[in-house]
């Protein structure tokens, strides 16, 4: 694969940083959204039936 | 042994650290049976008309999952960011966009090929021997739609549709979600003859939302997925990073086409092995007759990546070479 050999590996380490860096992201909103009691909202709404889900409100 | 069939084997041995060159058709149907368990592990409370009310509902499943599932553990990732979008006290979802994100960047879209409920119902209404229907390129368009549904009903409309009390209307669960009727809706009518008797045109509506899609899936590929589905286009968005990716080896691909004509999505993987419509089904990896397109978990820094995206630099070296 001719000059092709660095640059794969270039490309490949871009990709892990960008992989890296979105899951780093994700992992940050997850923590801000917890410290502002995201969670609660999510599960007060989830152990309620959801009457809109099932087509009633 | 040629050298040539040497090189096959070592390059096979490098693959077979980190990638499933063919994963059984049949594996994946194990694996999404028992992802629909897992989501629904409650089963019980099928009978009794009940839902879940532990902590673990805090926590969204990667799939499309009503939270309203009489056996559902876990939330459904679309439902908690109307929630959270239309509640009183947040009005940007951080944890839910967190998760997504997360989600997609491990699995991308191999969540709505092994482990989405509403995707194993659509693949199982498919095996209806009923003529079998392809989207018509003119109609290619039809995808964006999901983009109408994600901003309109699922951020939209719990931003600005509010209650007397000022609680957002979640706009994609009440109007469209065929997985939340099927789920939810029919398992609780049945058991509730209360919920029975406050049932209006809604019900009827999503009733008629749910058949047609219904009946639609027994001719086209998940057309729920394709045309509707407001996580599976953002978990599209990961597919081209996603450490779990389908590659494809140009120096084996012939671009004969089969695994283009075997994609019931209808995705050219050897044009572009990252596109966000592919749901890793699988089945151009089983038939690509070169051995060239491989799928599976990316775990070190020998993983494919040149076979992947290196196609648009190849495309035209490669027909310079055919050429000359």
């Amino acid at each position: 694969m001719n000059k092709g050999t660095s640059s794969p590996n270039k490309k490949l380490r871009k990709l892990w940083i960008m992989r890296s860096a979105a899951a780093a992201a994700a992992l940050v909103l997850i923590g801000v959204g917890i410290a502002v009691g995201e969670v609660d909202t999510v599960l007060a709404k989830a152990v309620r039936v959801c009457l809109e889900c099932i087509g009633i409100g | 042994m040629t050298k040539a069939s040497a090189e096959s084997e070592k390059q096979d041995g490098i693959r077979g650290k980190w990638s499933n060159r063919e994963p059984s058709a049949m594996r994946r149907r194990y694996i999404q049976v028992l992802s629909f368990f897992i989501y629904n592990f409650q089963l019980e409370n099928f009978f009794t008309g009940t839902i879940y009310h532990g902590d673990l509902k805090a926590v969204c499943v990667p799939g499309l999952n009503c939270y309203s599932c009489p056996g559902a553990v876990g939330s459904c990732p679309i439902g908690s960011l109307q929630a959270v979008l239309g509640g009183r006290k947040n009005s940007i979802s951080f944890y839910v966009t967190g998760l997504l994100m997360l989600f997609g960047a491990i699995f991308g879209r191999f969540v709505c090929g092994y482990i989405c409920p509403f995707g194993l119902y659509q693949e199982a209404l498919h095996k209806v021997p009923v003529k079998k229907l392809r989207v018509p390129k003119g109609l290619s368009w039809l995808r964006y739609l999901r983009y109408g549904f994600l901003v309109g009903l699922v951020i939209l409309v719990p931003l600005l549709v509010l209650d007397p009390v000022g609680n957002g209307t979640p706009g994609f669960c009440a109007w469209v979600c065929p997985a939340g009727t099927l789920e939810a809706g029919i398992p609780l009518l049945l058991t509730q003859p209360a919920l029975r008797a406050i049932v209006g045109w809604l019900f009827g509506w999503k009733m008629l939302v749910l058949v047609g899609l219904s009946a639609l899936s027994m001719s086209l590929y998940r057309p729920f997925c394709r045309f509707i589905c407001p996580l599976g286009l953002i978990y599209g968005w990961f597919n081209r990073i996603s450490l779990h990716a389908i590659t494809v080896d140009y120096d084996k691909c012939t671009r004969c086409g089969v695994c283009e004509r075997v994609c019931k999505a209808q995705v050219a993987i050897y044009k572009d092995p990252g596109s966000a419509d592919c749901v890793r089904c699988g089945d151009c990896v089983r038939a690509c007759p070169e051995g060239a397109v491989s799928m599976g978990f990316q775990t070190g820094m020998q993983s494919g990546y040149r076979e992947k995206l290196d196609i648009q630099e190849l495309a035209p070296r490669r027909r310079e070479e055919s050429r000359s």
